[in-house]
Parts: C-alpha cells; sequence; structure tokens
C-alpha cells in the first residue's frame, strides 16, 4: 500500500505491505541501517528514531500507520561532515563502546531535550533513559554526553529533528 | 509477522464495519501491546483496523466531577496534561510510570483498558477511582466492567472512545516495578473519593480487583500507620519473579506508601 514518508526531510511515497515494521522498511527498504535492531521486543531503545519529533521504538510501529508522518533517523542528524551536538557530545565524552545501542541513546537525548529543556540534570538524563538498555558502558559516559549534548544544542541554535 | 488487510477508517461507524468484515479483525491504537503479541503469533489478525484517523478520541475534558479522557490519548500525554495534573495528580503520576519515554509516546489509555492485562497500571486507577468506560454503543460503570484475566465488557469489536475518572479528594499510585518489562509486580491505587476510601490492586492476581479490607482500615483512619500489617488474600501469582505469599505482602508496602503519597 503506498505509504508517503517524510524521511530525513525528503518526502516519498513507498509501497509498503501492512505487515512492515518501520525499522524493517528504514533498514531494508531504504539502507538506512544507522537505526539498530537489538531486543525486537520494545524494550532495548536501539531502533529508536524520532516520528514527528517523538521518540518512537520502530520496532513497535507498522511503516503504514504513519503515513503522513515526519521520521528522523540517525543519518539525518549530522550536516555533511559535521555532526550534530548531539552525537559529538557522545564522540567527546566517550558514551560509547561498541555503538550498537548509541543511534538510539542519541535520539533519546533529543527527546529529553524536546520535554525538558537544554538544562538537564544527572538525575533526569538516568530517569528518562529507562528505555535505552547499553550492555558495555555502565551509562555514566551516556549521561554526560547527553547532558552536554543538550547544552551545546542551546548554544548552536540546533533543533531536535531534521 | 503474519500479513493482514489494513484499514484505516476516518469514523467511529465506518471502523465499526471495517472490523466486522474482514474475518479475525483488531482494533489498533497504539500498538504497544498488541504489535508484540503480533510479532511473536499470540495474535494473527486478518483485518488491523487502525483508530489513528478516527477524529476527536484525544480530548481531555473536566465537566464537574467528572474528567474525561479520550481513548487514544497516549500516556504522555496523561502524565503531562494540565487537565489531568490539576484534576487527579495520582493519575497523571501513574502515567509516567507506565514502560519508558518511547512508550508512553505511542502507547494509549483506551488501549490498555480494552486489553486489561493483569499487571496494568490504568484498570487500579480506574476502579479505585470509579467511573465510566464510554463507547460506541453506550457506556459501561467501571463496577462492572473489568471481568479477569484479558477480559472486560466489552463485546467484541465495541470501541473505547473516552474514559470517565470520578475526581477525588485525593488519590495515589504505588507500584512496586518489575525491572525489565515495568509492569506492576504489584500496583496500589487508593482514593479518598465522596463514596469513601477506594483501594484497587494490579499485578497481584489474575485480574485487577478492589480490597475491601484496606478500604475499611483506611475509612477508619486515613494513614499508612493504618495500612501497616495489612497481607492481601485471595488468588495471587506466583512465577518466577514473586511468589504469592510476596505479593501478598507487597500490596500491603505499596498501599502504605500509596496512603503516604496521597496524604
Amino acid at each position: 500500500m503506498p505509504t508517503t514518508l517524510t524521511i530525513n526531510g525528503a518526502t516519498a511515497a513507498h509501497d509498503v505491505s501492512p505487515a512492515t515494521l518501520l525499522v524493517d522498511l528504514l533498514r531494508d527498504g531504504l539502507g538506512l541501517t544507522g537505526t539498530h535492531i537489538g531486543c525486537d521486543t520494545s524494550q532495548c531503545g536501539a531502533c529508536n528514531v524520532l516520528v514527528d519529533g517523538r521518540a518512537t521504538k520502530a520496532c513497535t510501529v507498522l511503516a503504514i500507520q504513519l503515513d503522513g508522518a515526519s521520521v528522523t533517523t540517525i543519518e539525518g542528524l549530522a550536516s555533511g561532515e559535521t555532526l550534530h551536538p548531539m552525537q559529538a557530545a557522545f564522540k567527546e565524552h566517550h558514551g560509547l563502546q561498541c555503538g550498537f545501542c548509541t543511534p538510539g541513546m542519541v535520539m533519546a537525548g533529543l527527546e529529553m531535550v524536546r520535554r525538558h529543556g537544554h538544562d538537564l540534570d544527572e538525575a533526569t538524563v538516568s530517569h528518562e533513559l529507562e528505555g535505552n538498555l547499553c550492555r558495555c558502558t555502565g551509562y555514566r559516559n551516556i549521561v554526560t554526553a547527553i547532558a552536554a549534548g543538550a547544552k551545546a544544542m542551546a548554544a548552536t541554535g540546533e533543533t531536535t529533528h531534521a | 509477522m503474519r500479513e493482514f488487510v489494513y484499514e484505516r477508517p476516518t469514523t467511529l461507524d465506518a471502523a465499526v464495519a471495517a472490523f466486522a468484515g474482514g474475518g479475525e479483525a483488531a482494533l489498533i491504537a497504539g500498538g504497544h501491546t498488541l504489535l508484540p503479541a503480533m510479532k511473536s503469533r499470540l495474535r494473527q489478525p486478518d483485518t488491523l483496523v487502525d483508530l489513528a484517523g478516527v477524529p476527536g478520541l484525544s480530548e481531555i475534558t473536566r465537566n464537574g466531577d467528572m474528567l474525561w479522557i479520550g481513548a487514544m490519548t497516549t500516556h504522555a500525554t496523561v502524565a503531562a496534561d494540565p487537565t489531568v495534573t490539576a484534576a487527579i495528580l495520582g493519575l497523571a503520576a501513574l502515567a509516567l510510570l507506565i514502560g519508558d519515554p518511547q512508550v508512553r509516546n505511542r502507547g494509549t489509555i483506551g488501549g490498555v483498558l480494552a486489553n486489561n492485562d493483569p499487571s496494568a497500571d490504568y484498570p487500579a486507577a480506574l476502579l479505585a477511582l470509579g467511573g465510566t468506560v464510554e463507547t460506541n454503543l453506550g457506556s459501561h460503570d467501571v463496577d462492572g466492567y473489568f471481568q479477569g484475566m484479558f477480559a472486560t465488557a466489552l463485546s467484541d469489536g465495541e470501541i473505547i472512545t473516552r474514559v470517565g475518572f470520578k475526581i477525588p479528594k485525593a488519590s495515589a499510585y504505588a507500584k512496586f516495578r518489575h525491572p525489565a518489562s515495568r509492569y506492576a509486580v504489584v500496583g496500589v491505587y487508593v482514593a479518598q473519593t465522596a463514596d469513601g476510601v477506594r483501594v484497587a490492586v494490579t499485578g497481584a492476581g489474575p485480574g485487577v480487583v478492589r480490597w475491601p479490607e484496606a478500604e475499611e482500615a483506611l475509612t477508619a483512619s486515613f494513614t499508612p500507620e493504618a495500612a501497616k500489617g495489612l497481607v492481601l488474600g485471595g488468588d495471587l501469582n506466583t512465577d518466577i519473579h514473586a511468589s504469592a505469599e510476596y505479593r501478598g505482602h507487597l500490596a500491603g508496602t505499596m498501599l502504605a506508601r500509596a496512603v503516604a503519597a496521597a496524604a
């Protein structure tokens, strides 16, 4: 069925079968493999993308449900070779080790900025990360990175989604 | 996931027709219970009827002593909506304990109440506060609505349109969350209402229940001390997470915490 989506700023009609999950359209249909599949049971957050600006688990939504919506994936954040401030903060603060959970963590960070603004304390970040699992870092540097990324976004005037 | 026919009606009548005409049909709201069930093939509908295109199902209004929340309202909206927080702060706080931020952005109150998972949170709030489940066919008083595990008074294909909660003098929810699933191992909602104290427990047994002994004790004295030592009886779950005995005691602890938060 034809489904119109704006993905990372580009609007197009996609012919998807009703049972196609958003994450499968992104990865298999469009080659946007930065959105990861971790648990596939709505728990780990590796597949987080922004749907109309709101963090959403792409493994738990059908592409067809989102007809007309705007989707931002990790590929949509950088400007050319310049990382988005939230991405740059993960690099700067060593907020990743194997990197598998990182795209979902970055999206969770953007969701926090959307709802809580740019001044995020540690308790807020830790609490808001309840839907994202990381098996390498122990979360400390992720928390630091998100708080720093949020501040950096205020300085650059960066928006949370494409 | 098995393929199915997808329908996105724009009126309730069209949704009813789509549900009736498609073999085994399922209604989808946020999909955060249904889609995982379909992925694991616990549910294999022939037709999926998406309610997202039907207007007017996510309004929040206060009318006298009732707070009305549209069925398609997400948990994130219930948690943050100023009308909800002003009327029933305990309900907004409960919504913030469901799942995680991403789940709360998609999951809906109508979906939860139609599904009636025995460990879900909203059933405890609705049963403790008292109120009404309105549908395309009429309305159900809460006292006959919940009928055990995954069972409700809804008929097949009946669509919840909005849910009415009686605004209490005070209320609060205390939940012992399973750390992975975020569902309630035990959750207790306490409400001081015009009709006296009402207490509802979720997660402990095969479905949400009132707790008469707790209501009696708290009617005499609405204090955490009055809740101390109370142990929930009846048919409670034993599983790998907690024994029935543990859940019975946990209910008393959650009761005391809820009263402390509400008082």
